[in-house]
């Protein structure tokens, strides 16, 4: 397994091997699906779709409807144009959504397709929207996509009446339905009236009925995006990931933001569940409460199985950092962590962890690869991998234990319908992070030494 | 209104104009398909792009080959291990499929050219893995900006001294998948094939189009093997550069998935002299006929004896295990939705189990795949199709041979399928449907009008089909199990179909509260 990796670490400047990333059209495709009735298209040749469809529904074992220009040469040569009208018309007659959310690809942006242009002089019926975002793929990563598609949808169809309607803007981050139904839980027990954008929980993990519907009950609606302008405030939820479009939000309504790190782990959902107190004017409620004594007494209790094991976290920069501020707190040593998605600030908050909880010998970094990462550990082992699929060769190779979460997964189920968010995401966690530590120590130990209470 | 006239009934005119001639109905009289054209924009298709083909389906099982995707991160990220194509590597033999190279590119390569990056990448490659060889694929900014790949791929053969060879595969070329075959095929019959010397022994193989999808191509060479074959190369799964620069020496090539190879089939007949047959070794039937077709060809007695030995060995070995199977299927009815020929292959595997088909259709086929071949003289060349090169082979004077006499190929060419393809509608039935690139649309309004109770496709339209109530299994990636092919991959399948029938979670779709009412009470007044 990897056997070809060498040990020695040597500089590279060009090439990328085993990448912890992928394109920005994806994100934006995820996005798109979390808003409701809406159909996400892919101006570019139709492999991009393809692809991307293939990814995110081997991720959510759910189908993940979109539709591409299907580019050919001409196309390529000439403009796609005509190719997004075509296709609007196709869509809105044979798929009905209420909108369609176009995002680019590298090759409608190479040729510097005008999508404004494009889109002005198409032919749209009555009551239907569409929307676009540029999404040039050799730009950011997946998530800079999700995050350009939230803005697109901003920048389109939010309004400011004048008249604020008491709401919370909430940008969840790139996240699981699984986190989102979580976050929405906690909001309503902290009463709070809140609008999420985009929200795929109901469309990437909607229920077996027997009758597939292709627009299923979950998403924004298109009247919540419109009114996003009235929002009191927007809270942005994993900076690197949401700060962007509620800083569009706040360009073009002049709703005022705050941005917190995605709340994995105690200290950021207790920053969560405060900030939803401050704004509802709401007491926390008991049952928050008692949630969060729990994942602390779970903490307590099985500390000696977490202190100084030293991890390795690879994904997307929001998830990495909350996974790592989360292992932080529970005495662990985030050894190694990389995310493929391009930015400084990842490194800078990476190293803020590093220096608050005081550990030394951690290592972060943006526009890393997995590769590189194996090198690490090739070097200096860990005892735990937390992240992706992608992960399963160095883990294999390495025989170290994997804790699988964030995106993409696509050789597991069951994952995206369950939180890492929130103190029951934290026991979650929690119990996964335990699990595979402890099923290790049952593997690997003398059979003298093989304990019936643990 | 049959079940075409109702689903095309749908559409609005323009749509219905393009649509109507890529869905037929079976009938007694042959009929012609549209296919190989340019999907609808804005039509769900199923397909994929010229990248997907060259390197995804073509050149990515070559264990031995450093594949550096010179482009944005994403096309790369998208083909790195997500096909099943299993290969081994071994001492002499570095197996490069977990692995995965980009050029990365950045705006700024975008602006500039990526060509420098591009060569700093096959310097980084080269000096970190010594690979036989590196291939460049090149994904669609890549043709727009100009970068010359194939210059940088000749400048770094002699720098280096491997063979480095560049495809300029970008996704807007042709109208699916099938230009980058074509492509991938041009580039290894010009620069690998007809380069090596492996010795052969008697009745040496190629198997061209077997990409190993769960191990596919280990049960069909375990099954050769055990009848004496010696196998030269495999293409392209678990197949090597190293392996396949020999493939020219090879006395038969056997094709198994004709639409991504038969290019390579053809060039090696008229460049080497090599004959090639059709064969199918999905499916019970298909599979003895394949071996009896195979050792027809060497006409050798010994050969045609241990065929049969291996094949009542083989086949006894799973009777009771079919047995079992066909007695839970027999009269239920599937749809196929599948690329290459696997929409056909499967046909006659699901027959052997007492399967009927009602639907079938390819992705991204030419009309040869469903009519036959002897078509090809008559498919019109339309703008796409010119855009991808083809290639015009000559003999070779010293590597030229030819198996059998004239009078034996005479003789040979109406007993087995040599040089030749029939199609797969002349296996189906009368009434089914043949649908050439299903589209969203039509595979919810078929599978409502058609009822299969097995709806075989891909992961875009696998949940679409279950969340239907309809079971639906992968047959590009058989659901992570497999391998399909051969006598024991006839079982493994008929296992994976029946489990997902008879799987007792159909059975809490609708929740009881749905199916009866739940409020008990008095009415008012009785006593």
């Amino acid at each position: 397994m990897l056997d070809l990796t060498p040990k020695e670490v040597s500089a590279r400047s060009a090439l990328t091997i085993n990448p912890a990333k992928t394109c920005q059209p994806v994100g934006a495709m995820y996005a798109a699906l979390g808003v409701y009735k809406c159909m996400p298209h892919s101006h570019g040749s139709q492999g991009c779709c393809s692809f991307h469809r293939m990814y995110l529904t081997r991720h959510f074992k759910d189908p993940a409807i979109a539709s591409s220009s299907s580019f050919t040469e001409g196309a390529s040569v000439f403009g796609g144009g005509s190719n997004l009208k075509t296709s609007a018309k196709n869509i809105f007659d044979i798929y009905k959504p209420d909108i369609i959310a176009v995002h680019t690809t590298c090759l409608s942006e190479t040729i510097g397709d005008d999508l404004n242009a494009y889109i002005q002089d198409t032919e749209i019926p009555d009551g239907k929207y569409i929307v676009h975002t540029n999404t040039p793929s050799y730009v950011g990563s997946h998530i800079t996509g999700f995050s350009n598609m939230i803005c697109g949808f901003i920048n389109y169809l939010s309004k400011s009446t004048g008249t604020k309607n008491g709401k919370l803007a909430v940008m969840p981050g790139f996240v699981n339905p699984g986190d989102m139904r979580e976050m929405k839980r906690m909001l309503g027990l902290m009463g709070v009236d809140f609008t999420m954008l985009p929200d795929t929980s109901g469309v990437m993990d909607a229920p077996m009925t027997g009758n597939y519907d292709m627009y299923p009950k979950g998403g924004t609606k298109i009247e919540e995006i419109v009114d996003l302008g009235n929002c009191d405030l927007t809270l942005a939820l994993g900076d690197l990931t949401s700060e962007e479009p509620a800083s569009v939000l706040k360009r073009k309504c002049g709703v005022d933001y705050k941005t917190l790190p995605l709340p994995i782990g105690v200290e950021a959902t207790d920053n969560f569940i405060m900030a939803l107190s401050q704004f509802s004017k709401n007491e926390v409620v008991y049952d928050l409460e008692e949630e969060r004594g729990q994942l602390v007494d779970i903490m307590l209790d099985a500390h000696h199985y977490f202190y100084n094991k030293s991890v390795a976290i690879y994904g997307d920069p929001d998830t990495v950092l909350g996974i790592a501020s989360f292992v932080l707190e529970v005495g662990m040593i985030p050894k190694y962590l990389v995310t493929g998605t391009p930015g400084v600030a990842f490194e800078k908050k990476a190293q803020a962890l590093f220096d608050k909880f005081g550990v030394e010998g951690c290592t972060a970094k943006a526009s890393g690869d997995l590769f590189e990462l194996h090198q690490w550990i090739k070097n200096e082992k860990v005892d735990l991998l937390i992240g992706g699929t992608h992960g399963k060769h160095i883990a294999r190779a390495e025989d170290i234990p994997l804790v699988r979460a964030g995106f993409p997964i696509i050789d597991r189920y069951v994952h995206s319908y369950m939180p890492l968010v929130g103190y029951k995401g934290g026991m979650r966690l929690a119990e996964l992070i335990l699990n595979a530590l402890m099923d290790r120590q049952d593997r690997d130990c003398n059979e003298e030494d093989f304990e019936m209470v643990m | 209104m049959n079940s075409r006239e109702k689903l095309l009934d749908k559409y609005s005119a323009r749509v219905y104009k393009n649509r109507k001639d890529h869905i037929i109905e079976i009938t007694e009289e042959p009929k012609e398909i549209s296919a190989n054209t340019r999907a609808i924009p804005g039509i769900m298709t199923n397909r994929g792009c010229c990248y997907a083909g060259c390197k995804g389906v073509v050149l990515a099982p070559l264990k031995d080959v450093a594949i550096i995707v010179h482009g944005p991160i994403g096309c790369s990220f998208y083909t790195w291990g997500t096909r099943r194509h299993k290969a081994k590597g071994d001492a002499n033999t570095k197996n490069f499929l977990e692995y995965c190279f980009s050029t990365d590119m950045q705006e700024s390569d975008i602006v500039f050219g990526g060509e420098k990056k591009l060569r700093q990448s096959i310097k980084e490659v080269v000096e970190l893995f010594n690979p036989a060889s590196v291939m460049i694929c090149s994904t669609c900014p890549v043709g727009l900006i100009g970068d010359d790949i194939h210059a940088i791929a000749a400048e770094s053969e002699e720098l280096y001294g491997i063979k480095v060879l560049a495809f300029s595969c970008e996704g807007y070329k042709g109208v699916s998948q099938s230009g980058g075959h074509h492509i991938a095929n041009n580039g290894l019959i010009k620069h690998v094939i007809g380069t090596g010397d492996r010795a052969t022994t008697k009745y040496s193989i190629n198997i061209l189009g077997e990409y190993n999808i769960g191990g596919d191509g280990w049960e069909i060479s375990r099954i050769l093997k055990r009848i004496g074959y010696d196998i030269v190369s495999v293409m392209t799964g678990d197949g090597s550069y190293e392996e396949l620069k020999s493939a020219h020496v090879a006395d038969l090539n056997v094709v198994q998935c004709h639409r991504s190879i038969n290019y390579i089939a053809e060039m090696l007949k008229i460049k080497y002299g090599t004959d090639w047959i059709k064969v199918n070794f999905i499916g019970m039937k298909s599979t003895i006929q394949s071996l009896r077709d195979m050792a027809k060809f060497f006409g050798d007695e010994e050969l045609i004896n241990r065929t049969e030995e291996v094949i009542a060995d083989e086949m006894g070995s799973i009777e009771e295990d079919i047995d079992y199977y066909k007695g839970k299927l027999k009269g239920k009815t599937a749809a196929l939705f599948v690329g290459g020929s696997r929409a056909h292959h499967y046909q006659i595997l699901l027959k052997d189990l007492g399967v009927s088909t009602v639907l079938a259709g390819y992705e991204f086929a030419h009309r040869d795949d469903y009519e036959g071949r002897d078509v090809i003289p008559s498919i019109k060349e339309d703008a796409d199709s010119k855009n991808i090169e083809s290639i015009t082979v000559k003999p070779v004077d010293n590597k030229f041979k030819v198996y059998l006499t004239p009078e034996r190929y005479e003789e040979l060419k109406d007993q087995i399928p040599l040089n030749e393809y029939k199609g797969m509608m002349v296996d189906m039935e009368k009434g089914s449907i043949v649908t050439d690139d299903l589209n969203h649309f039509e595979t919810e309004e078929l599978l409502k009008l058609l009822k299969p109770d097995i709806f075989l496709s891909g992961i875009k339209d696998k949940y679409v089909a279950q969340k239907n109530g309809v079971l639906s299994r992968q047959l590009h990636s058989y659901d992570y199990s497999g391998p399909y092919a051969g006598f024991k991959g006839a079982v493994n399948f008929a296992r994976d179909i029946t489990m997902g029938i008879y799987t007792p979670a159909w059975g809490y779709v609708k929740a009881p509260w749905k199916r009866q009412p739940t409020l008990e009470g008095t009415m008012g007044g009785a006593v």
